[in-house]
């Protein structure tokens, strides 16, 4: 019960200075240093993969999607990275703010970011995913194949 | 005591999503769902305690605020808009967003 009305109190506060921080909550904590270090492991693979454990041994069921739905196609392992961001807590965090997306997956196809894992498997269901590792190389073309 | 809160009455995070959404995108359609039981137990959850109970959420939305944007713009859009909300305890989303077009579209696939 008292939780519940201090919480309750909690969020009428939050909600009058939600406003002026809503604008900062990415950007707080990003050195130029960690964005140049991310901006430079996300291009360099064309496939690159934040995410919590490693394909192996996923420790988020999110994540775990996502290596699932990727290993449907042949990735050429000179063309994939993942990282763990669970062993880099400056990656963990500043993953969030240089994607403006504040959960973990984040999947990068070409230095571009992609999406979560909702985003991954509606792309995947949907053949865009397909279409998208195509168009950069990552996976030969299936041209003409039956559908 | 933190599952009393999310079986029956929506919880203070649930309550101040909606709010901030329905002010956002003005929703034709906005169903939450509170799915942070089926995470209570993973790694995350476990080293706060099993969460507050309001960690992770469905939610599904349909506004013509999306009209134009792509998916990950459409997310972005609800990310940022939920930013305090992630800063204090909201761990994912799963989210599913339409235009009403796109909706109607969907149904008449069905």
């Amino acid at each position: 019960m008292f939780q519940n009305a201090l919480r309750t109190s909690l969020s009428l506060c939050r909600s009058t200075v939600s406003s002026c921080l809503r604008s900062q909550t990415f950007r707080r904590f990003l050195s130029q240093e960690s964005r140049t270090k991310i901006q430079a492991a996300v291009t360099e693979y064309p496939v690159v993969l934040f995410m919590k454990g490693n394909p192996e041994q996923p420790m988020c069921g999110f994540s775990r999607g996502v290596v699932k739905i990727l290993s449907a196609f042949d990735i050429p392992p000179e063309k994939f990275k993942t990282y763990n961001v669970l062993e880099d807590l400056e990656l963990r965090t500043g993953i969030k703010e240089f994607s403006e997306w504040p959960t973990i997956p984040q999947l990068y196809v070409n230095g571009e970011f992609v999406g979560g894992s909702d985003i991954a498997l509606s792309m995947f269901q949907s053949g865009e995913l397909e279409t998208l590792l195509e168009q950069h190389g990552v996976i030969p073309k299936a041209s003409e194949s039956p559908s | 005591m933190a599952s009393d809160t999310i079986l029956g009455s929506p919880g203070p995070v649930e309550i101040a999503m909606r709010q901030k959404l329905v002010t956002l995108l003005q929703p034709s359609k906005l169903i939450i769902t509170n799915e942070s039981q089926l995470h209570r137990h993973h790694a995350a959850m476990r080293s706060q305690g099993g969460g507050n109970g309001e960690t992770h959420f469905a939610v599904q939305v349909i506004s013509d605020a999306f009209k134009g944007k792509n998916t990950v713009q459409r997310h972005r859009l609800i990310y940022s808009a939920l930013s305090e909300e992630f800063s204090q305890g909201l761990h994912a989303l799963s989210l599913n967003t339409k235009t009403s077009e796109e909706a109607q579209r969907c149904q008449a696939e069905n």
